[in-house]
Protein backbone atom coordinates (compact mmCIF):
# COMPACT_ATOMS: atom_id res chain seq x y z
CA UNK A 1 0.00 0.00 0.00
CA UNK A 2 1.62 3.62 -0.76
CA UNK A 3 1.02 6.38 1.70
CA UNK A 4 -2.95 8.21 1.23
CA UNK A 5 -2.97 11.02 -0.60
CA UNK A 6 -4.15 14.30 0.89
CA UNK A 7 -6.99 16.54 -0.11
CA UNK A 8 -4.21 19.37 -0.11
CA UNK A 9 -2.11 17.40 -2.92
CA UNK A 10 -5.10 17.40 -5.15
CA UNK A 11 -6.45 19.19 -8.07
CA UNK A 12 -9.21 19.04 -10.60
CA UNK A 13 -7.01 17.05 -12.91
CA UNK A 14 -4.76 15.11 -11.43
CA UNK A 15 -4.59 11.97 -12.54
CA UNK A 16 -4.26 8.78 -10.11
CA UNK A 17 -2.57 6.18 -10.81
CA UNK A 18 -4.02 3.87 -13.97
CA UNK A 19 -4.45 0.19 -13.09
CA UNK A 20 -4.95 -2.95 -15.28
CA UNK A 21 -7.00 -6.19 -13.54
CA UNK A 22 -6.87 -9.76 -15.28
CA UNK A 23 -10.19 -11.30 -14.93
CA UNK A 24 -10.06 -15.08 -16.11
CA UNK A 25 -12.89 -17.45 -16.08
CA UNK A 26 -11.66 -18.64 -12.81
CA UNK A 27 -12.24 -15.16 -11.18
CA UNK A 28 -15.72 -15.23 -11.99
CA UNK A 29 -16.40 -18.57 -10.61
CA UNK A 30 -14.70 -17.23 -7.61
CA UNK A 31 -16.85 -13.79 -7.31
CA UNK A 32 -19.76 -16.21 -7.97
CA UNK A 33 -19.23 -18.13 -4.79
CA UNK A 34 -18.79 -15.02 -3.13
CA UNK A 35 -21.69 -12.37 -4.05
CA UNK A 36 -23.86 -15.60 -4.55
CA UNK A 37 -24.56 -13.97 -8.47
CA UNK A 38 -24.56 -17.24 -10.07
CA UNK A 39 -26.62 -16.10 -13.41
CA UNK A 40 -25.19 -18.93 -15.88
CA UNK A 41 -24.29 -15.84 -18.53
CA UNK A 42 -21.53 -15.55 -16.29
CA UNK A 43 -19.93 -19.11 -16.35
CA UNK A 44 -21.55 -20.63 -19.31
CA UNK A 45 -20.84 -19.85 -22.85
CA UNK A 46 -24.24 -21.80 -23.69
CA UNK A 47 -26.43 -20.13 -21.62
CA UNK A 48 -24.50 -16.60 -22.56
CA UNK A 49 -24.98 -17.43 -26.65
CA UNK A 50 -28.49 -17.99 -25.96
CA UNK A 51 -28.98 -14.56 -24.44
CA UNK A 52 -27.47 -13.27 -27.30
CA UNK A 53 -24.31 -12.69 -25.76
CA UNK A 54 -20.62 -13.43 -27.86
CA UNK A 55 -19.27 -15.50 -24.81
CA UNK A 56 -19.32 -15.98 -21.25
CA UNK A 57 -19.18 -12.30 -19.18
CA UNK A 58 -18.15 -10.88 -16.23
CA UNK A 59 -20.29 -9.33 -13.97
CA UNK A 60 -21.16 -5.57 -13.72
CA UNK A 61 -20.38 -5.53 -10.22
CA UNK A 62 -16.94 -7.07 -10.46
CA UNK A 63 -15.80 -4.63 -13.24
CA UNK A 64 -17.24 -1.97 -10.37
CA UNK A 65 -14.94 -3.60 -7.68
CA UNK A 66 -12.53 -3.77 -9.97
CA UNK A 67 -13.04 0.08 -10.55
CA UNK A 68 -13.27 1.28 -7.15
CA UNK A 69 -9.68 -0.78 -6.32
CA UNK A 70 -8.14 2.41 -8.09
CA UNK A 71 -9.44 4.79 -5.88
CA UNK A 72 -9.60 2.85 -2.47
CA UNK A 73 -5.51 2.23 -2.88
CA UNK A 74 -5.52 5.85 -3.74
CA UNK A 75 -7.50 6.99 -0.76
CA UNK A 76 -5.92 4.95 1.51
CA UNK A 77 -9.14 3.96 3.60
CA UNK A 78 -11.78 2.56 1.46
CA UNK A 79 -14.39 4.12 3.70
CA UNK A 80 -13.15 7.24 2.24
CA UNK A 81 -15.50 5.84 -1.28
CA UNK A 82 -19.05 7.64 -0.05
CA UNK A 83 -20.77 7.95 -2.87
CA UNK A 84 -20.70 6.49 -6.96
CA UNK A 85 -23.03 5.76 -9.27
CA UNK A 86 -22.03 3.23 -11.99
CA UNK A 87 -22.96 2.72 -15.89
CA UNK A 88 -22.35 -0.78 -16.54
CA UNK A 89 -22.00 0.44 -21.12
CA UNK A 90 -20.58 -2.83 -22.30
CA UNK A 91 -20.02 -6.14 -20.86
CA UNK A 92 -16.40 -7.12 -20.03
CA UNK A 93 -16.27 -10.48 -22.41
CA UNK A 94 -14.33 -13.42 -20.88
CA UNK A 95 -13.66 -16.30 -23.38
CA UNK A 96 -12.20 -19.70 -21.67
CA UNK A 97 -9.40 -19.41 -24.05
CA UNK A 98 -6.85 -19.11 -21.18
CA UNK A 99 -6.31 -15.50 -21.99
CA UNK A 100 -7.65 -13.57 -19.28
CA UNK A 101 -9.43 -9.99 -20.20
CA UNK A 102 -7.69 -6.96 -19.02
CA UNK A 103 -9.64 -4.44 -17.57
CA UNK A 104 -7.59 -0.65 -17.78
CA UNK A 105 -9.02 1.75 -15.10
CA UNK A 106 -8.50 5.15 -15.27
CA UNK A 107 -9.78 8.32 -13.03
CA UNK A 108 -9.19 11.71 -12.85
CA UNK A 109 -10.05 14.37 -9.68
CA UNK A 110 -13.10 16.19 -11.54
CA UNK A 111 -13.59 18.82 -8.99
CA UNK A 112 -12.68 19.90 -5.31
CA UNK A 113 -15.63 20.17 -3.03
CA UNK A 114 -15.61 21.42 0.56
CA UNK A 115 -12.85 19.92 2.01
CA UNK A 116 -12.18 17.15 2.06
CA UNK A 117 -14.23 16.01 -0.80
CA UNK A 118 -13.46 15.35 -4.06
CA UNK A 119 -15.10 14.19 -7.09
CA UNK A 120 -13.42 11.61 -9.37
CA UNK A 121 -14.45 11.01 -12.56
CA UNK A 122 -13.62 7.01 -13.48
CA UNK A 123 -13.80 5.12 -16.67
CA UNK A 124 -13.00 1.35 -17.10
CA UNK A 125 -12.10 -0.27 -20.97
CA UNK A 126 -11.60 -3.48 -22.16
CA UNK A 127 -9.95 -3.63 -25.44
CA UNK A 128 -11.93 -0.55 -27.70
CA UNK A 129 -14.33 -1.26 -25.52
CA UNK A 130 -15.71 1.34 -22.45
CA UNK A 131 -17.23 -0.95 -19.97
CA UNK A 132 -17.86 1.03 -17.06
CA UNK A 133 -18.33 5.21 -16.69
CA UNK A 134 -18.50 6.21 -13.16
CA UNK A 135 -18.49 10.17 -13.78
CA UNK A 136 -19.04 11.00 -10.12
CA UNK A 137 -17.40 9.37 -6.90
CA UNK A 138 -17.47 11.17 -3.84
CA UNK A 139 -14.10 10.52 -2.06
CA UNK A 140 -13.70 12.04 0.97
CA UNK A 141 -9.55 12.48 1.30
CA UNK A 142 -7.24 12.86 4.66
CA UNK A 143 -7.62 16.85 5.29
CA UNK B 1 -43.85 -7.40 -22.71
CA UNK B 2 -44.99 -4.38 -21.15
CA UNK B 3 -44.43 -4.15 -16.95
CA UNK B 4 -47.53 -3.77 -14.61
CA UNK B 5 -47.22 -0.12 -13.57
CA UNK B 6 -49.56 -0.77 -10.42
CA UNK B 7 -45.69 -1.86 -8.92
CA UNK B 8 -44.66 1.75 -8.91
CA UNK B 9 -44.11 3.36 -5.56
CA UNK B 10 -44.51 -0.57 -4.20
CA UNK B 11 -42.59 -0.48 -0.93
CA UNK B 12 -41.28 -4.16 0.60
CA UNK B 13 -41.62 -5.38 3.91
CA UNK B 14 -37.60 -5.18 5.45
CA UNK B 15 -35.44 -8.13 4.98
CA UNK B 16 -34.81 -10.80 7.15
CA UNK B 17 -31.55 -9.36 9.18
CA UNK B 18 -28.16 -10.11 7.53
CA UNK B 19 -25.50 -10.90 9.55
CA UNK B 20 -22.14 -9.57 8.29
CA UNK B 21 -19.85 -12.54 8.83
CA UNK B 22 -16.05 -11.11 9.14
CA UNK B 23 -14.77 -14.30 6.70
CA UNK B 24 -17.38 -14.10 4.36
CA UNK B 25 -15.61 -10.25 3.84
CA UNK B 26 -12.41 -12.16 3.58
CA UNK B 27 -13.61 -14.45 1.03
CA UNK B 28 -15.48 -11.41 -1.20
CA UNK B 29 -12.71 -9.21 -0.37
CA UNK B 30 -10.47 -12.35 -1.72
CA UNK B 31 -12.44 -12.82 -4.52
CA UNK B 32 -12.39 -9.04 -6.19
CA UNK B 33 -8.34 -9.71 -5.66
CA UNK B 34 -8.23 -6.83 -2.53
CA UNK B 35 -5.27 -7.60 -0.27
CA UNK B 36 -6.13 -4.28 1.74
CA UNK B 37 -5.44 -5.32 5.49
CA UNK B 38 -8.86 -3.13 6.74
CA UNK B 39 -10.70 -6.05 5.29
CA UNK B 40 -9.05 -8.61 7.34
CA UNK B 41 -7.31 -7.64 10.39
CA UNK B 42 -9.02 -5.86 13.14
CA UNK B 43 -5.91 -3.49 14.32
CA UNK B 44 -5.35 -2.30 10.64
CA UNK B 45 -9.19 -1.03 10.77
CA UNK B 46 -8.77 0.26 13.78
CA UNK B 47 -5.38 2.12 12.63
CA UNK B 48 -8.14 4.11 10.44
CA UNK B 49 -10.27 4.98 12.59
CA UNK B 50 -12.60 1.87 12.36
CA UNK B 51 -14.14 0.25 15.52
CA UNK B 52 -13.43 -3.40 13.34
CA UNK B 53 -12.81 -4.89 10.34
CA UNK B 54 -15.01 -3.12 7.13
CA UNK B 55 -16.45 -4.61 4.16
CA UNK B 56 -15.37 -3.74 0.99
CA UNK B 57 -17.71 -0.92 -1.03
CA UNK B 58 -19.11 -3.19 -3.57
CA UNK B 59 -19.83 -6.18 -0.40
CA UNK B 60 -23.52 -4.31 -0.11
CA UNK B 61 -24.37 -6.24 -3.61
CA UNK B 62 -25.03 -9.72 -1.78
CA UNK B 63 -27.38 -8.22 0.04
CA UNK B 64 -29.26 -5.47 -2.66
CA UNK B 65 -29.67 -8.75 -5.18
CA UNK B 66 -31.04 -10.68 -3.09
CA UNK B 67 -33.84 -8.28 -1.56
CA UNK B 68 -34.97 -7.17 -5.66
CA UNK B 69 -34.79 -10.57 -6.50
CA UNK B 70 -38.75 -10.22 -4.67
CA UNK B 71 -39.41 -7.58 -7.32
CA UNK B 72 -37.79 -8.49 -10.50
CA UNK B 73 -38.77 -12.38 -9.77
CA UNK B 74 -42.17 -11.58 -9.05
CA UNK B 75 -44.13 -12.90 -12.37
CA UNK B 76 -46.67 -10.24 -11.80
CA UNK B 77 -44.41 -7.69 -12.58
CA UNK B 78 -43.54 -9.44 -16.15
CA UNK B 79 -40.22 -8.48 -16.44
CA UNK B 80 -38.82 -11.04 -18.94
CA UNK B 81 -35.83 -12.70 -16.80
CA UNK B 82 -33.74 -14.46 -19.16
CA UNK B 83 -33.01 -10.68 -21.15
CA UNK B 84 -32.21 -9.25 -18.00
CA UNK B 85 -28.92 -7.14 -17.71
CA UNK B 86 -27.59 -5.17 -14.98
CA UNK B 87 -27.50 -1.70 -15.96
CA UNK B 88 -26.59 0.65 -13.12
CA UNK B 89 -25.54 0.56 -9.53
CA UNK B 90 -25.39 3.77 -7.25
CA UNK B 91 -24.59 3.15 -4.13
CA UNK B 92 -24.65 6.56 -1.00
CA UNK B 93 -23.00 5.38 2.41
CA UNK B 94 -23.80 6.77 5.77
CA UNK B 95 -21.09 4.25 7.22
CA UNK B 96 -19.12 1.58 5.87
CA UNK B 97 -20.70 -1.83 6.36
CA UNK B 98 -18.61 -3.69 9.45
CA UNK B 99 -18.03 -7.53 10.76
CA UNK B 100 -20.95 -8.10 12.99
CA UNK B 101 -23.11 -5.83 11.28
CA UNK B 102 -27.45 -7.08 11.35
CA UNK B 103 -28.16 -5.17 7.98
CA UNK B 104 -31.75 -5.48 6.88
CA UNK B 105 -33.08 -4.14 3.19
CA UNK B 106 -36.31 -2.71 2.67
CA UNK B 107 -36.99 -2.63 -1.32
CA UNK B 108 -38.93 0.28 -2.72
CA UNK B 109 -39.83 0.41 -7.04
CA UNK B 110 -38.89 3.39 -7.67
CA UNK B 111 -39.09 4.05 -11.34
CA UNK B 112 -40.52 1.57 -14.11
CA UNK B 113 -40.39 2.23 -17.89
CA UNK B 114 -39.92 1.28 -21.47
CA UNK B 115 -36.91 2.89 -23.47
CA UNK B 116 -36.55 1.99 -26.63
CA UNK B 117 -38.61 -1.27 -26.07
CA UNK B 118 -36.05 -2.05 -23.57
CA UNK B 119 -38.19 -2.68 -20.12
CA UNK B 120 -36.05 -0.84 -17.46
CA UNK B 121 -36.66 -1.54 -14.13
CA UNK B 122 -35.45 1.00 -11.07
CA UNK B 123 -35.11 0.17 -7.57
CA UNK B 124 -34.05 2.00 -4.41
CA UNK B 125 -33.26 0.09 -1.58
CA UNK B 126 -32.33 1.35 2.15
CA UNK B 127 -29.83 -0.62 4.33
CA UNK B 128 -30.07 -0.04 7.37
CA UNK B 129 -27.95 -1.50 10.55
CA UNK B 130 -29.46 -3.10 13.93
CA UNK B 131 -30.50 0.17 15.85
CA UNK B 132 -32.37 0.97 12.59
CA UNK B 133 -29.40 3.22 11.61
CA UNK B 134 -29.52 4.31 7.68
CA UNK B 135 -25.62 2.59 6.41
CA UNK B 136 -26.37 2.82 2.70
CA UNK B 137 -28.99 3.73 0.08
CA UNK B 138 -28.79 2.01 -2.77
CA UNK B 139 -30.18 2.15 -6.48
CA UNK B 140 -29.63 -0.42 -8.82
CA UNK B 141 -31.25 -0.47 -12.43
CA UNK B 142 -31.97 -3.49 -14.31
CA UNK B 143 -32.72 -3.66 -18.32
CA UNK B 144 -35.25 -6.48 -19.97
CA UNK B 145 -33.55 -6.36 -23.39
CA UNK B 146 -35.74 -6.35 -26.57
CA UNK B 147 -34.76 -9.00 -28.64
CA UNK B 148 -31.74 -8.27 -31.37
CA UNK B 149 -30.86 -5.15 -28.99
CA UNK B 150 -27.55 -3.44 -29.81
CA UNK B 151 -24.75 -2.22 -28.13
CA UNK B 152 -26.08 -1.27 -24.41
CA UNK B 153 -26.54 -4.71 -23.13
CA UNK B 154 -24.00 -5.33 -20.44
CA UNK B 155 -23.43 -7.70 -17.29
CA UNK B 156 -24.35 -8.72 -13.71
CA UNK B 157 -28.15 -9.91 -14.43
CA UNK B 158 -29.92 -12.50 -12.12
CA UNK B 159 -29.84 -16.10 -11.98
Amino acid sequence: MTEPVNYTDVQPGTRLPTRVFTVGRADLVRYAGASLDFNTIHWSERAARDAGLPNVIAHGALTMALALRALTDWAGDPAAVRDYRARFSKPVVVPDDGEPARVQVEAVVAEKLDSPRVRVSVTATCGADKVLVMPRVLVALKE
Amino acid sequence: MSLDQTFLGRVYPPTEPYAVGREKIREFADAIGDENPVYRDAEAAKALGHPDVIAPPTFLMLLTLKADGQVVFDERLGLDFSRVVHRGQRFSYQRPVRADDLLTVLVKVAQLDTVDGNDVVTLQDEIRGATGELVCTATTTFVARADEAGDERTAGGRP
